[in-house]
């Protein structure tokens, strides 16, 4: 394997999943968490994709590729919600919105 | 061919120095900017990076993968809906820092930490050496005869879910149209 070992990709993977973990706690924008968790999502992913290029074997691309659908899913759900939340007129703050009831 | 093989490997140095660092300054810069439409056009950036990481990993599939669905279709569905509802600033850094961010920033740094800790305790001496794996890993021919015969319940489960979350998107948007309607009514 040329270049940097599978260890630096991890570390890579790690500090993303701690850069979209910061923003998922502090950030307040829905929006914003939303792109966080796009974030730790593909930390997880690279670290699948490098473990499979270390072990040579192809189950961690295709668990990368699963996890990709999933998250679209996940996007395709908190972005309805975000539509649903901005056309009852309520703030978009995830703070305010502590409450389930509409 | 040894001095062909260090210049490749100078040459994959240098490209993965570049994807890496273009990789955390975006994931930060996601983080910290306060309009929600500079952090969906950074996110493009890295998911970009991560699209040649992938390449150097030799995994062709997932970065085309990346870059069509994720740069294309799932980004393009951000910047749609941050357009719709307007972009709403958040200065999340103003007035010092609060005992929530502080806290939020341990927090994180510890897991950090901690998954490094971990790889090194656990896995440091093993990691040195790749498996040698030959052309056909990752293409899109090897991928496709991967989840047709090894992993095609996980093929199957993955289109049911995609199917639950369009179907979950259409019952929300038709229940916020009705909602408005009784607002503005």
């Amino acid at each position: 394997m040329l270049g940097p070992g599978v260890a630096w990709y991890l570390g890579i993977a790690a500090f993303l999943f701690g850069t979209g973990a910061t923003g998922v706690l502090i950030r307040r924008n829905p929006l914003i968490v939303l792109l966080s968790l796009e974030i730790m999502l593909n930390g997880g992913n690279l670290a699948l994709i490098a473990f499979a290029r270390h072990a040579g074997n192809g189950a961690g691309q295709i668990f990368a590729l699963a996890v990709m659908a999933v998250a679209a899913s996940e996007v395709c759900v908190g972005l309805g919600l975000v539509v649903a939340i901005h056309r009852r007129r309520l703030t978009l703050d995830v703070d305010a919105l502590s409450e389930l009831r509409g | 061919m040894i001095v062909a093989a260090s210049a490749g490997g100078v040459l994959v140095w240098i490209v993965w120095v570049a994807a890496g660092f273009a990789c955390l300054a975006s994931g930060l810069a996601v983080v910290s900017f306060s309009n929600p439409f500079y952090s969906a056009l950074a996110l493009i950036g890295n998911l970009g990076s991560l699209a040649v990481l992938y390449l150097l990993l030799s995994a062709e599939f997932v970065a085309a993968a990346q870059v069509l669905v994720y740069a294309g279709a799932v980004m393009v569905m951000f910047l749609f809906v941050i357009a719709y509802v307007g972009p709403r600033q958040e200065t999340p850094w103003a007035g010092g820092p609060s005992w929530q961010t502080v806290g939020a920033i341990l927090a994180a740094a510890s897991i950090f930490v901690e998954i490094i800790v971990a790889i090194g305790l656990k896995a440091g001496g093993r990691l040195s050496h790749s498996e040698h794996v030959n052309a056909p890993f990752g293409t899109p021919g090897w991928i496709g005869r991967l989840f047709l015969t090894d992993h095609l319940l996980a093929f199957e489960i993955t289109s049911i879910v995609l199917l639950i979350a369009a179907v979950g998107g259409v019952i929300l948007g038709s229940h916020a149209r009705r909602g408005g309607e009784e607002v503005t009514n």
